[in-house]
């Protein structure tokens, strides 16, 4: 039935081309041949087929460009026929003799058009005459199209400022109200065709209307190109009278496309001074009208009309205080802005949004946040300096959508991502939505979901630009933003978490947590009087004197701490290490300032760092608390501070022995453990003794024999002092050294033999003594690996495994080798030797498989031997004694 | 000609967000033949992130990394050289001196001394200390390519972000240092010769 509709239509239209082409043959003969009434006679006849109604809008539209082409020829054969003499006047009433009114008309219009144009009779009259005749046509798509025709002829012919046509009975006035005639009649024809035909079809009517708009459009955009028309004359009689013609035709469609197509015509600063008529009639318009995007529309030019005439009036600005000389179209230019303020744009946008948004009750909560969203970019963009307006439209946003929990909607979700993203793209600078009071109430309409999604467009906006959060009012201000990534809120308890995202989420976080830092050093003088914070409160103390990077600190860990045990590994080590760069300023800072009193000490940070790591090794994360501990420790080590050197390593070393189980893990640990405690340099002799005979004793205890074995080697470092480092000190060091030795040697030597060695006069006896001492066990420590590796290889031997504790001796040779350089006198050639010949004996032997690593190891330790003998100077007179067979 | 980028103990994220911006202008996909990272990236985001620059990524564990199965040491050969990595946490690299100087000449024998000779490999890069240095020798270099972030260390204070660009031809490995100081990308060179042949397998 449709199909046969369409393929009926194309036959009409092939029939009405086929009688028009017809007849306009024929009419180009009568033209050709001058004769006028057969020229007459069928044009009348061509346009007859103008007259069905069987045609859609389209089809219609494809036979009237052809008549139309038809009629410019014969328009030229009208003014041709007056230069020879024949009367227009005449000519004008001899149209009106053909028998139908459409034909009639269409005639009308050609000849009136070449009437205004010989000047005769005042183009107002001809105009008016011609609208009023139009009327006879009452058939939508066919008035539509005729007004169309004449609005088309018309068009260069106005009597518009400066035209030909204009004169002392012309004015602008008529043409204007020539158009406003003609623009009022074809909407109400263009809104009848709503109301007319079956109801069934009514969809396709629609879509056959929303065709034909672009006839009714654009006798607004001949409007706007009306010379004449100007500020005053549009605010008084163009706008009212076409806003008149937009409410009263109570047509959505109609309505929705005029507001806009006003918008889109009519230049922006006419917008800008009647913004109040234009707004007014919006609340007016019918309740299902797209508003929200005809206003947006609007914003969006507004918006974008003040950014580019900041641009230009910059550049102005510019070139008059080169030239300083100065225009008037650079006045106009550069009050732009102060006329954005002088009517009120921003106050009547809100008000009249507000309005809508009451006015159309059934309005969608995303409609409401798209609107207020658009009025957000413009107020960004026209007064980027006013923050409240800012916080006046967040604020509205929230009243719109108190009492309606957390959203559902994904397009309203959408739409407040978007509000509140705006803010952070237009300042770069995630500050100034700290100061906005609504920016949170409006987050918290968001699901928890999508929550997060904020929570990260803000860290990355944060990222992204590298803004440092600088004081802990900030930070709090923030962490309130960012809450849903950093605890579990009640609902997403029973939400299934997909890993990676929250792995990826929480690693924003601690990147963000990098960010928060105050990098002043006089700012954290200065804000230390004014530490009268609540938070403080983590340190049970009284101290308000806490710099403001502390603070900091203190905030961060307040809020981590809530975190929960799945997020604390991610959020705690950021925090540490931020506390430890910290502390390291503070370090260079009391250089700088030795003597003054310094509000934050080192010792108050790490008593807060000792706390924040306990709670991570509850959470359990052993193995993370663990370096952490040992990061502390050597930072403390660096104040000086060894009692909290000592405490961090004892939690280190309670971790170890009762939370880190997996042998692996063990022996990491332990060398991550040998490898601090080597660094440290503030432990006295009793302190460090009971430190490195526990790390002794671990390694030894560690699962596997070659584990164990390289352990205990490692130990042996732990023992030796370097002669170079322990003298250049002077005398502390000498003391210290025999306070050390003293207490050392008690355990080793008959009391009665300290006592008489005690005193100052005897220190490099006792110093002497001292390093016989640490060589010793220096020695203790190899002999012990010594022994290990040989239980291994009878381990591997007894189970004809692998070699790989071949390997293993080689290693020790290379440490008695180290040791052998380093001046340990307890070292002898011949111990050397004896290794080597082992290590020799065993990689031949038949009973092992070789092993090519092995093999390589042993002759690049043999090389270095080598080396080591032709290098001459003292390092070759060492080596010289050493006798060696190399290898092949 | 290959070229072989060297970094390690990034850290990420935590102790430094991301790479420097500049740094990570400079390093663009399709340029670079192998990646050698010394380990701590921390995440497998970082991980994913080298992966674009180069698809060869060789990773040898680090203590702070997330991934846990990277290998503690790792040897590849590329030209006529012989690469070892390691990330060095286990080797008491405080025993390497922490010297001003860049480039200091081969001096102690100490752990990764003993490192490059278990490994028997010319070039052994490492990390860890967060501080780049460059070891030479006769018979190799040890190099250690220092923090790509700048990342905090408890063994160096004021850690500039650095990393280490090889340009391994045949038997000429030429070490270009790019170290980011005061925000302004410093480039240093040094050039190695291999003379004589490592053990014959």
């Amino acid at each position: 039935m449709i199909s046969d509709g369409v393929e009926d239509e194309d036959k009409w239209l092939a029939s009405g081309i086929a009688g028009l082409q017809q007849n306009a043959f024929y009419m180009h003969r009568a033209l050709d041949s001058n004769n006028l009434r057969d020229a007459l006679k069928y044009s009348a006849q061509m346009l007859s087929e103008l007259r069905t109604s069987r045609l859609s809008p389209h089809k219609y539209y494809e036979l009237y460009m052809r008549a139309f082409d038809e009629l410019r020829k014969l328009e030229m054969f009208f003014k041709e026929e007056t230069r020879r003499g024949c009367s227009i006047i005449d000519l004008y009433e001899l149209v009106q003799h053909a028998g139908n009114i459409l034909p009639r008309l269409y005639l009308l219009c050609t000849v009136g058009s070449v009437y205004i144009k010989s000047k005769e009779a005042p183009a107002k009259d001809v105009l008016k005459d011609l609208v009023e005749m139009c009327r006879g046509i009452q058939h939508p798509i066919r008035g539509l199209f005729l007004r169309s025709y004449l609005s088309q002829v018309s068009r260069d012919k106005l009597p518009d400022i400066g035209s030909e046509y204009e004169g002392d009975a012309d004015t602008v006035m008529d043409a204007v109200e020539f158009v406003l005639q003609n623009f009022t009649e074809m909407n109400k024809l263009w809104v009848r065709m709503h109301h007319q035909g079956p109801a069934r079809e009514k969809e396709r009517r629609e879509k056959e209307r929303s065709e034909l708009r672009d006839l009714v459009g654009k006798n607004l955009h001949v409007l706007s190109q009306i010379e004449g028309v100007d500020l005053d004359m549009y605010r008084e009689t163009v706008l009212p009278r076409v806003l008149e013609q937009v409410v009263n035709c109570k047509d959505e469609l109609a309505q929705y496309y005029l507001m806009d197509c006003i918008i889109q015509v009519f230049p922006d600063e006419y917008h800008l001074q009647t913004l109040e008529i234009l707004l007014a009639a919006c609340p007016q318009l019918q309740p299902f009208v797209d508003i929200k995007t005809v206003l947006s529309r609007l914003m969006e030019r507004l918006s974008n009309y003040a950014a580019s005439s900041t641009e230009v009036s910059n550049g102005m600005l510019y070139s008059w205080l080169q030239s300083s000389n100065r225009g008037t179209d650079d006045d106009f230019m550069l009050q732009v802005l102060p006329e954005f303020l002088q009517v009120e744009a921003f106050a009547k946008l809100n008000n009249y949004i507000g309005k809508v948004i009451e006015a159309q009750v059934d309005m969608p909560i995303a409609g409401a946040v798209t609107l207020y969203s658009s009025l957000l970019t413009f107020t960004l963009n026209v007064h980027p300096d006013r923050l409240d307006y800012v916080d006046q439209i967040l604020g509205a946003c929230v009243k719109k959508l108190s009492g309606k929990g957390k959203l559902d909607d994904s397009r309203a979700t959408k739409q407040i991502v978007s509000l509140l993203s705006a803010p952070l793209e237009k300042y770069n600078d995630i500050e100034t939505a700290l100061k906005l009071s609504n920016y949170p109430r409006v987050m918290e309409h968001l699901d928890n979901g999508t929550n997060k999604v904020m929570a990260g467009v803000i860290i990355q906006s944060i990222m992204k630009n590298r803004t440092s959060i600088s004081t802990s009012d900030k930070v709090e201000a923030l962490f309130e933003l960012i809450t849903g990534l950093i605890k579990d809120s009640d609902e997403n308890l029973h939400d299934e978490i997909d890993e990676e995202d929250f792995h990826e989420e929480q690693n924003s976080v601690s990147r963000l947590i990098q960010m928060l830092y105050n990098d002043d050093p006089e700012e954290m003088l200065k804000n230390s009087d004014i530490a009268a914070e609540p938070f403080v409160s983590c340190f049970n103390d009284a101290d308000h004197t806490l710099s403001a990077a502390c603070q900091i600190i203190c905030t961060v860990r307040k809020h981590i701490l809530t975190g929960g045990p799945k997020r604390l590994p991610f959020t705690v080590p950021p925090l540490i290490f931020n506390a430890l760069k910290l502390v390291r300023r503070l370090q260079s800072q009391e250089e700088n300032t030795a003597g003054e009193e310094v509000a934050t000490t080192p010792k108050k940070i790490f008593q807060i760092l000792n706390q924040t790591i306990e709670a991570l090794s509850t959470v359990p994360a052993p193995e993370l608390a663990l370096r952490l501990y040992l990061e502390c420790a050597e930072a403390a080590n660096d104040c000086d501070l060894e009692p909290v050197a000592y405490e961090f390593f004892t939690q280190a070393y309670i971790l170890y022995e009762e939370e880190v189980s997996d042998s692996r893990a063990q022996v990491t640990a332990i060398h991550l453990i040998i490898g601090t405690l080597q660094r440290m340099h503030v432990f006295g002799v009793e302190n460090r003794d009971t430190l490195t005979h526990k790390a002794t004793g671990y390694s030894a205890k560690l699962l596997k024999k070659p584990d164990q074995c390289r352990a205990v080697y490692a130990c042996a470092h732990l023992f030796w002092v370097d002669d170079s480092d322990s003298i250049k000190d002077g005398e502390r060091d000498c003391y210290d050294l025999f306070v050390r030795f003293t207490v050392a040697r008690s355990s080793i030597v008959p009391s009665e033999k300290i006592r008489c060695l005690v005193g100052f006069s005897l220190i490099w006896d006792c110093y002497d003594l001292f390093v016989r001492f640490t060589v010793a066990r220096v020695l203790l420590c190899l002999k012990r690996a010594l022994r290990i590796a040989n239980a291994a290889q009878q381990m591997a031997n007894a189970t004809r495994g692998s070699s790989g504790s071949v390997s293993l001796f080689i290693e020790i040779l290379n440490k008695y080798l180290y040791f052998f350089e380093k001046g340990n006198s307890e070292i002898s050639v011949s111990t050397i030797e004896g290794l080597i010949e082992l290590i020799t004996t065993d990689l031949q032997s038949d009973n092992t498989t070789s092993d090519p690593a092995a093999d390589a190891f042993f002759a690049s330790t043999l090389r270095y031997i080598q080396f080591q003998k032709q290098k001459g100077g003292a390092m070759g007179e060492k080596y010289e004694p050493l006798k060696v067979r190399l290898a092949g | 000609m290959v070229l072989v980028l060297a970094l390690g103990d990034l850290h990420i994220p935590h102790r430094a967000p991301d790479l420097p911006p500049k740094f990570k202008s400079m390093l663009v996909p399709g340029k670079i033949q192998h990646i050698i990272c010394t380990g701590n990236l921390c995440i497998k985001e970082v991980h994913d992130y080298l992966k674009t620059i180069c698809s060869d990524l060789q990773i040898t564990q680090g203590e702070y990394d997330e991934e846990t199965r990277y290998p503690e040491t790792k040897t590849l050969t590329i030209g006529q050289f012989k690469l070892g990595v390691c990330h060095g946490h286990q080797r008491l690299t405080s025993l390497f001196p922490i010297y001003r100087l860049k480039v200091i000449p081969w001096g102690d024998l100490d752990s990764l001394a003993m490192l490059q000779r278990q490994l028997d490999v010319d070039i052994l890069v490492t990390g860890h200390t967060h501080q780049f240095t460059a070891y030479k020798h006769e018979a190799g270099v040890v190099i250690n390519p220092g923090s790509a972030t700048g990342a905090y260390s408890s063994v160096t204070c004021d850690v500039n972000p650095s990393f280490v660009l090889m340009d391994i031809d045949a038997t000429r490995v030429v070490v270009y240092v790019y170290e980011l100081v005061d925000g302004e990308v410093k480039v240093d060179k040094i050039d190695f010769k291999k003379t004589t042949a490592t053990t014959a397998h």
